[in-house]
């Protein structure tokens, strides 16, 4: 084998190749030669190297890690000459790498464990050969050729992987009623359909690692006796859309999926199907009604998809997360699996942290980790140091929790227990400024508008909730509203038919249940303790912090503030609309909200 | 989202087209309403009755379908489609106010198309991208980031 001093990585981006990347490549391969350096430099193809659109095309050279930039096959003489010959770095051409920041998600947090999102960023999504230099489908092999299914549904219920879509159905157990049910077809079904606010985990796997999901899938469809599959995606991930549907064509190609895959005779095929924008389809009986080309509507249970699923055959559906986890249980054992996490809730979760926390975005850790660890150590706390009032978890239809529950540990049955879900693991974090009220309001119009109208609780019981809130952020609430919330809390829990309707009074429970001193405030002294609801709040300038530079008055939308140069302004209540632009820009802090 | 078939194209002939192509079961409903809608904007009485003909399904069927999804339109809409992400991590960050300044500055209020076709404003589920939030959607343009006073400069970049 030749030794070379020198390797010369050429960028071979689709967009640096459209810049003339493989005439560059060519013409430093006929320097080369020409410079008699054939037996000391290699030339190699790469993926993307900097920014392709700034920087294309471009070039490494290692071990010195030099990165050269905006090259063209003009450049290369120069460039050979200076680097190979002379040993020099060829300045004119030398460049920082841009390294992009990715504000989703960052380098790993002391706490954090990475299973499901180890590849991403690492790897190239769009090229399976680096999915399978990571041990990529070596799990697949392995049950292909070593188990049976049976073992595999044994190893995956060892290891305690459970629903990572919230539910938390242990995930070797629906694998086996699929395998032992009566039908036709068998269906493996990946729910993509990530349509909680806040939470974006799954986008980032479908996009970033989607061989992942694809070999899980495959396995899940060895041990369950099902031949055909489908990714059912929310189309407002059109990247993660054309992604699966690139991964699946390569994993084709390679014989990974379609018939006798690896020689096995097992055969499975998968094709990715499309939502159209609908919250409730990401409700497994609604979502099979959406495949089948009908209104996404859920259906009462039993029977259970797997009894009854798509087109009347038994389904199995997991989340995109649960299915990425597969290949590393099954080549790191289910022990090491078991090893992570806490009581019943073995493994990982990811977590998408939006709101008031000072590093938003996504994290992956054990179960078992803190809210207060979550937040202020892998969070950074809250932003402008401000105090900690309560987070969401489990998206729309999970509960608020305050401060007190801050040494909760993240775990399916102690979220239940407090009166939340863990949901699909988004975690709205909010502070002090934020009016509690205001926001069961916020959460409730949002599953009033997903509602899908089928059954009456859920219909009607949102709608009524909905005014509720309204009147009572309007300061128009009635003395008894507290005791009807309740009510209709309960009622719509109770009698709903799917998820989404026996969820949706959550957000209101608790937070009648923790801060229960808002509502009150708000109905009984038409006061807004936040200074959030617009109605119950008022602008004012304080005279002796103002000093009439009108910078107010010039950018009030309505002209509702007056005063002389130099001398304190006022805001006539009448006029102002309260939309809080005098208080933003207001170098001195004069405006007052009452 | 932007309008890339002009008035007056046989709207019958591209939805037969489409039928040819995706095929005609039932579960190719869904993609094929999807790119009728983003061809002509929104899914016109006409492209219904010729789909119920060319797949055998009820025009009943289709249009409690195309009425069910959110990002299927039975009504026309304007030049550019602003989808402005009303979800609570984009709340939390401020978004009510640029939402105010969007209804403000356009003179629309959610679901209404400007006089002049030029504009329809609408709201969207949560898009995934709350890293960045307050966020919206310009025809196929994502803005993230996004504070009051950019709003007129956004807006000023579509003819």
């Amino acid at each position: 084998m030749a030794y070379f001093r020198s390797h010369v990585l050429v960028s071979v981006d689709p967009v640096c190749v459209e810049k003339g990347a493989y005439q560059l490549f060519d013409a430093l391969q006929d320097e080369i030669v020409r410079q008699g350096l054939v037996d000391e430099v290699q030339v190699l193809e790469t993926s993307r190297i900097g920014d392709p659109e700034a920087e294309g095309p471009d070039l490494m050279v290692y071990p010195e890690a030099v990165h050269y930039a905006n090259l063209s096959v003009d450049d290369v003489p120069f460039l050979v000459e200076e680097h190979f010959l002379k040993g020099r770095v060829a300045e004119k051409y030398a460049r920082e790498i841009a390294v992009s920041t990715d504000e989703e998600l960052s380098a790993p947090q002391a706490k954090e464990v990475r299973i499901v999102l180890k590849n991403i960023g690492e790897i190239d999504p769009l090229n399976i050969e680096e999915y399978i230099a990571r041990d990529g489908y070596l799990a697949l092999g392995k049950v292909l050729t070593e188990m049976s299914p049976e073992e595999t549904i044994q190893v995956v219920l060892d290891s305690g992987l459970r629903g990572r879509g919230g539910a938390g159905f242990p995930t070797g157990l629906k694998w086996r009623f699929i395998r032992n049910a009566e039908g036709n077809h068998k269906y493996m079904i990946c729910n993509a359909d990530e349509g909680d606010p806040g939470a974006f985990a799954n986008r980032r796997v479908l996009e970033g690692d989607p061989h992942s999901v694809i070999e899980g899938m495959i396995i899940g469809a060895y041990a369950a006796g099902s031949h055909q599959g489908y990714i059912y995606c929310r189309a407002e991930y059109p990247i993660a859309v054309k992604t699966m549907k690139t991964a699946i064509e390569q994993a084709r190609n390679l014989g990974l999926l379609g018939d006798d895959i690896l020689g096995s005779g097992f055969s499975f095929d998968l094709e990715v199907r499309m939502g159209a924008g609908a919250f409730v389809c990401g409700e497994e009986t609604a979502l099979m009604a959406s495949i089948e080309g009908k209104r996404g509507e859920p259906k009462p249970r039993p029977p259970f998809p797997a009894q009854k699923g798509l087109w009347g055959e038994p389904s199995n559906i997991n989340n995109v997360e649960t299915y990425s986890n597969v290949p590393q249980i099954i080549l790191n054992g289910p022990e090491w699996f078991a090893s992570l996490g806490y009581e019943k809730s073995k493994g990982t979760k990811t977590f998408s942290m939006a709101g008031d926390v000072k590093n938003t975005g996504l994290i992956e850790v054990p179960f078992g980790i803190t809210l207060q660890e979550i937040i202020y150590d892998v969070g950074g706390g809250i932003k402008e140091d401000k105090h900690f009032k309560a987070v969401q978890t489990g998206g729309p239809m999970g509960g608020c929790l305050p401060e007190a529950f801050l040494d909760l540990p993240m775990d399916y049955e102690a979220l239940a227990e407090a009166g939340s879900i863990l949901g699909s693991g988004g975690l709205v974090i909010m502070d002090e400024d934020t009016c509690m009220v205001d926001i069961a309001r916020f959460f409730m119009e949002f599953t009033q508008d997903e509602s899908c109208g089928k059954c009456t609780p859920c219909r009607v019981g949102t709608r009524r909730i909905l005014e509720i809130l309204t009147r009572i952020c309007e300061g128009k609430g009635k003395p008894d509203d507290i005791n009807t919330l309740r009510y209709l809390c309960d009622q719509i829990n109770e009698n709903s038919l799917c998820g989404l309707g026996k969820g949706a009074p959550n957000p209101v429970k608790s937070t009648l249940e923790h801060f229960l001193d808002e509502y009150e405030a708000h109905i009984f002294e038409k006061r807004c303790p936040a200074k959030v609801c617009k109605a119950l709040i008022r602008f004012e300038i304080q005279e002796d912090l103002c000093t009439g530079c009108t910078l107010c008055a010039r950018n009030c939308p309505v002209d509702a503030i007056t005063g002389e140069r130099r001398q304190p302004h006022v805001i006539d209540p009448d006029i102002c609309i309260k939309c809080g632009i005098c208080e933003q820009l207001c170098p001195y802090d004069a405006i007052e909200i009452n | 989202m932007a309008v890339r078939v002009k008035e007056g194209q046989d709207v019958r002939k591209i939805v037969r087209t489409l039928v040819e192509q995706h095929g005609s079961e039932k579960a190719e409903l869904i993609p094929i309403l999807h790119e009728i809608n983003g061809q002509f904007g929104y899914i016109s009485d006409e492209a219904i009755k010729e789909l119920s003909e060319q797949m055998t399904l009820p025009t009943s069927h289709i249009y409690s379908v195309a009425t069910f999804y959110r990002m299927l339109s039975t009504e026309p809409r304007g030049r550019h489609v602003i989808q402005f992400c009303e979800s609570a991590p984009c709340h939390v960050a401020g978004g009510r106010l640029v939402w105010e300044k969007l209804q403000s500055e356009l003179n629309l209020s959610k679901g209404e198309t400007s006089e002049d076709d030029k504009w329809t404003l609408l709201t969207t589920s949560c898009l995934g991208v709350c890293g960045v939030g307050p966020v919206m959607i310009i025809d196929n343009d994502i803005y993230g980031n996004v504070a009051p006073e950019q709003v007129p400069d956004i807006l000023g970049n579509y003819e």
